[in-house]
């Protein structure tokens, strides 16, 4: 990299993601697993440039 | 704003196959289409379709069985008899097909004339 | 090609037993690896009559070890016994080899897709027509702008009026639903809906990737790569989109700002995906052509299918992610956002010189942001070899590709953009021009991460 290298100095931004959502993210996280177990999805697709990895 | 990182079930773009579906026809024959291509995994499958680009994981070795199967058998019910799964568990297999089906991993097939039961 | 002319379908890999219970979620299942791969990438030379400034391969002149017609056939066999589904065929600028057609029917016939990827300079009328008349071979135009001030700022004079022509010529031959590919960049992230219209027009499914500070870009990385505001406007846009618009999973350290985009939404290196090299070497990824990434090579005994089964390098990539209760996963694993974006892209953080269990450089929370404060630039790793041009390409002009694309003050414009070159040996129209091998080819290596010089 050049010594002119602008280093980006975006600061984590709290408004940018809400910290308040970690209590509630969890319980419906457990939630979301429960219906994929009740679901029992047995069958889930991809689009075949769905990969990383691949340009 | 609230986010919930898993927004979606999965992290990929699951198609249940559920309600908002046309309802499958356990009852009608069914083969895999010819442009598809079958890869046993240790925990199931991977089917490539060639045409629609697009793959589909199956999840288990059951539902592969029944896939495979779907061909040497009158009906998907059939197939799913002879692959021993209940009838309790049959709704998410039909669902399983339904999705299939939906993607055109699987199509609908002639039925041969029956000359019996 | 009916299933019955398939190969015959292989045997279920032996693995661990599966634990009865609820059905793991799909990116548990890929991150511990396939028995083979999905798809993966294969440039087939280094050669390019381009010298893009982001070059993810650092690609312009040819390498005197490439793989042979002889050699690729191999590969194309390998990959069919172990079915693998389609290999996005790339380089370099992978028409340029004489054989690249005949490679491209011989994978076809054995059950092998084929997307290439292209600058479109061999897409004249005849081609097209050719292309469009068979259903497994796919085609993918490079542009990184929808105008040719945006895009030849980066890929260089005349390369959008190539691309252009290109488009022109498969629509014309009625070959629809090719892939117009962008890499995003702070200029032309403005210009999402005139590359939607600029795709629709051609009857071509638009694709949108991220910039990896990887081969040649990491020179540029600092000035090109979007905003974090530019990434959140870009992340709306494509949920706005949503399958129309392709990723190539690209986008998985964005999933933090509402949920995932459509894709696997997990690095794939070494578990569903990898990269061959014009010389036979299997890397983690594309965008990880580093020594730190080699996982072996197609020359070594039990070529393409032992390196995928056996390579330290990969199994440990499969290892399950560390941090039940172990440091290694390291900083991120505390965000509880860590399930949605991974901890992003291992290639965009190695290259920028950030410790691989820390955040992505583009964290969406800015911990990279902040992390890259701390880092020296001149100590971020370099690759070894490095097939750039070493004097102008032809029909470019010399000297640095002035950037004007705004008014910003000269401090902040984009510094000369021209890619890194070595002093001028003979004559720079030759592929060896200036080209001195650094890593002699040692088969030996293969499997081995260690060792190298």
């Amino acid at each position: 990299m050049t010594q002119q290298a602008v280093i980006e100095t975006t600061p984590a931004q709290p408004g940018l993601i809400d910290d308040e959502s970690a209590g509630p993210g969890h319980a419906s996280d457990r939630a979301d697993q429960e219906a994929l177990v009740a679901e029992e999805l047995l069958v889930e697709e991809v689009s075949i440039d769905g990969m990383c990895g691949v340009y | 704003m609230s986010t919930n990182p898993r927004a979606c079930a999965g992290s990929s773009s699951a198609t249940a196959g559920t309600a908002a579906s046309p309802r499958f026809d356990l009852d009608r024959s069914w083969r895999i289409d010819d442009r598809v291509a079958v890869r046993p995994e240790p925990f199931g499958a991977l089917l490539y379709h060639f045409g629609t680009r697009r793959l589909s994981f199956l999840k288990n070795a059951t539902v592969l069985t029944v896939v495979r199967s779907l061909a040497e058998h009158p009906s998907a019910r059939a197939a799913c008899a002879a692959a021993g799964i209940t009838a309790a568990a049959l709704p998410a297999y039909e669902r399983a097909l339904a999705t299939l089906a939906e993607s055109q991993m699987i199509r609908e097939r002639a039925r041969p004339e029956s000359t019996g039961p | 090609m009916t299933a019955a002319a398939l190969a015959p379908e292989r045997p279920a890999a032996p693995g661990p037993e599966r634990p009865a219970g609820p059905v793991p979620r799909l990116v548990e299942q890929f991150e511990r690896g396939l028995a083979a791969p999905i798809c993966l990438t294969w440039e087939l030379t280094y050669a390019c009559n381009l010298a893009c400034v982001h070059c993810l391969s650092s690609s312009g002149r040819r390498d005197p070890r490439e793989l042979t017609t002889a050699e690729c056939r191999a590969v194309i066999d390998t990959l069919e016994r172990m079915q693998v589904f389609y290999v996005n065929i790339g380089g370099g600028e992978p028409t340029v080899r004489p054989d690249f057609w005949e490679l491209v029917d011989y994978a076809t016939a054995h059950h092998v897709g084929v997307k290439f990827s292209t600058n479109g300079i061999k897409i004249d009328p005849a081609v097209a027509r050719r292309l469009a008349a068979s259903d497994y071979v796919d085609a993918q135009i490079s542009l990184d702008g929808a105008t040719a001030e945006v895009n030849d700022a980066v890929r260089g004079p005349g390369s959008y009026a190539t691309a252009v022509r290109a488009m022109e010529n498969l629509r014309a031959a009625g070959f629809e639903g090719f892939k117009l590919s962008v890499v995003m960049t702070r200029h032309n992230v403005g210009q999402l809906d005139e590359l939607k219209a600029l795709a629709d027009g051609y009857g071509a499914q638009l694709r949108l990737t991220r910039l990896r500070p990887s081969g040649r870009g990491a020179d540029s990385w600092p000035e090109l790569h979007p905003t974090a505001a530019q990434q959140r406007q870009l992340y709306d846009w494509l949920v706005a989109h949503g399958e129309q618009v392709l990723t190539g999973d690209s986008f998985f350290h964005l999933a933090p700002y509402g949920g995932p985009l459509p894709g696997l939404n997990l690095c794939g290196a070494g578990r569903v995906v990898c990269l061959i090299d014009p010389v036979g070497d299997v890397y983690a990824c594309p965008f990880a052509i580093h020594e730190e990434f080699l996982a072996g090579s197609v020359r070594q005994p039990g070529g393409f299918a032992a390196v995928w089964r056996d390579s330290e390098l990969f199994a440990e990539l499969r290892r399950p992610v560390k941090g039940e209760g172990e440091a290694g996963g390291g900083a991120c694993r505390p965000c509880q956002f860590y399930d949605s974006c991974r901890g992003g892209c291992m290639a965009a953080k190695f290259f920028t010189g950030l410790p691989l269990d820390g955040p992505d450089p583009e964290c969406v929370r800015g911990f990279g942001a902040a992390a890259l404060q701390s880092v020296d630039p001149a100590a971020a790793p370099r690759p070894a070899l490095d097939h750039s041009h070493n004097g102008p390409v032809r029909g470019r002009a010399a000297g640095p590709v002035p950037v004007t694309i705004s008014a910003r003050p000269a401090a902040l414009r984009p510094p000369d953009l021209r890619p890194a070159t070595r002093p001028a040996r003979g004559c720079d129209e030759s592929p060896l021009a200036g080209f001195v091998p650094r890593t002699p080819t040692d088969i030996t290596r293969s499997t081995r991460r260690d060792g190298l010089t």
